[in-house]
C-alpha cells in the first residue's frame, strides 16, 4: 500500500505543483475555475486515452514514440506559457491597479485562460498515464491484493493534491501587485524546466547532440530520485546530473521568456 | 542574457569535446514474473550503450533508473529500447517503478584498462 502510494503521490505532486502556479499566476480573472477544471478533466481524459494505446505509441517512430510524443507536448506547454507572461505582463498591471475598474478582455481573460488550460491539461496527461497504467495494473492483477493498493493509490492523489494546495494557498498570501511579478518569474522557470525535459527526451534517443552528458553531478546534494529532487525537476527543471543540451534549452528558454515580456512592457497597454 | 551566453558556451565545448564511444552490442534484458534476468550487468566506462528490455509479464511496466537517466513504459509482450550512458566506474541501479519492490537489477561500470 506504501509503495502505491508513493507512486500515484509522486505523480500527482508534479502535475499540481504545475496547476497551483497556474491557478495563483491567474488569480482575479473571471472564470479561470472552469478552465482549470476543463483542462484538468481533458488531461485525465488524455491521460486514459494515451495509456489504451501506450503500446501502439511506442511501437510508432521506430520505438522512440514515448519520449518524440512527450517532448512534442512539452513543447507546446512551454509556448502556453510564455503566452500567457506575454498576456499577463500587458493586462496585470491594469488587475493589480484596480480591480473595479478592469476592461472586459482582463475580466474575461479567455485567450489566457485558454493557454494555460492546455498548460494543466499537458501537465496532468503527462503524469496522468503513468498513474492510469499503474492502477489499472493493479486492478487486473491478482498477485498482490488490489485493495490495499488501490487505497493507497486514492491516499497518494488526495496527498498530492494537499501539497499543491498549500503551494497554492503559500503564493496568494502574496500581495497582488507584487502576485504577478512572483507568478511571471516562477511560469518562466515551469517553461525553462519543460524545456530543458523535452531536450533530455530527444537527446536520451540521439535525435538531438546532448552536447555533454554529465556537465555536473550534484547527486549528491539533491538526488533527481528524492521528493525534493522531483518537486525541484517539476518546477524550475532541475537535474542532479544535466546534459549539455539541457543547460542550453533551459538558459534560452528562460531568457526569451524574460526579454519577451520586458519587451511587452515597453510597449503601451492596448485596451 | 549573459546567462544564455555563458550556457552557450559550455555548451560548444562539450560539442566540441570527442563524442562518447558506442559500446558494441546492445544489452538484452527480460523480466518476467517482475524479476529481471539477468539482474546485473557489466559495461565499459565512458561508452554509450543500448538495453533492450522484454516484457514478458501480463502487467505493464515501467523501465527506469535515476542513474542512468531512463523512464520507458512497456506494455506487456513488447520490447523497448533505451539508450544509456555514458558512465563513470561504479554501480548504478535501475528497477521496474510500477513494481520498485520486486524488479530490481544493478549495472556495473568498469574502467577499461
Amino acid at each position: 500500500m506504501l509503495g502505491s502510494l508513493l507512486i500515484v503521490f509522486r505523480e500527482v505532486m508534479e502535475a499540481g505543483l504545475i496547476i497551483g502556479i497556474v491557478l495563483a499566476a491567474t488569480q482575479g480573472i473571471a472564470g479561470r475555475g472552469r478552465w482549470v477544471a476543463g483542462g484538468i478533466a481533458a488531461g485525465v481524459a488524455g491521460a486514459a486515452v494515451v495509456a489504451v494505446f501506450a503500446g501502439s505509441l511506442s511501437a510508432a517512430l521506430s520505438g522512440n514514440g514515448q519520449d518524440v510524443f512527450s517532448a512534442t507536448i512539452l513543447c507546446i506547454a512551454v509556448v502556453m506559457l510564455g503566452w500567457h507572461n506575454i498576456w499577463m505582463t500587458r493586462h496585470g498591471r491594469e488587475m493589480a491597479g484596480d480591480m473595479k475598474a478592469l476592461g472586459t478582455q482582463v475580466a474575461t481573460g479567455q485567450r489566457s485562460l485558454a493557454a494555460m488550460a492546455v498548460v494543466v491539461a499537458v501537465a496532468v496527461l503527462r503524469e496522468g498515464v503513468e498513474v492510469v497504467l499503474f492502477l489499472y495494473g493493479i486492478a487486473v492483477s491478482t498477485h498482490s491484493g488490489p485493495v490495499p493498493m488501490l487505497v493507497g493509490g486514492l491516499l497518494g492523489i488526495v496527498a498530492g493534491g494537499g501539497i499543491s494546495w498549500l503551494l497554492y494557498r503559500g503564493l496568494i498570501v502574496i500581495p497582488l501587485h507584487r502576485l504577478f511579478a512572483v507568478t511571471g518569474l516562477l511560469i518562466a522557470l515551469l517553461a525553462a524546466g519543460m524545456a530543458s525535459q523535452a531536450a533530455a527526451l530527444l537527446a536520451g534517443d540521439d535525435i538531438v547532440p546532448a552536447l555533454g552528458y554529465e556537465v555536473w553531478d550534484t547527486s549528491w546534494l539533491l538526488s533527481d530520485g528524492s521528493m525534493v529532487g522531483r518537486a525541484a525537476k517539476a518546477l524550475v527543471g532541475y537535474s542532479d546530473r544535466p546534459m549539455g543540451i539541457q543547460l542550453v534549452a533551459w538558459g534560452v528558454t528562460l531568457a526569451v521568456m524574460l526579454i519577451a515580456t520586458r519587451m511587452v512592457r515597453r510597449r503601451p497597454v492596448t485596451k | 542574457m549573459r546567462y544564455a551566453t555563458i550556457l552557450s558556451c559550455l555548451g560548444l565545448a562539450a560539442l566540441l569535446s570527442a563524442p562518447p564511444a558506442w559500446a558494441q552490442d546492445p544489452v538484452h534484458l527480460v523480466v518476467k514474473d517482475h524479476h529481471f534476468s539477468p539482474d546485473h550487468f557489466t559495461v565499459p566506462a565512458g561508452t554509450r550503450f543500448l538495453i533492450m528490455l522484454d516484457n514478458q509479464d501480463d502487467t505493464t511496466d515501467e523501465f527506469e533508473s535515476y542513474d542512468l537517466k531512463f523512464e520507458k513504459i512497456v506494455v506487456p509482450g513488447s520490447t523497448i529500447t533505451v539508450h544509456a550512458g555514458p558512465l563513470h566506474p561504479g554501480t548504478y541501479k535501475f528497477f521496474d517503478d510500477y513494481h520498485p519492490d520486486q524488479a530490481t537489477g544493478t549495472v556495473t561500470v568498469t574502467q577499461e584498462p
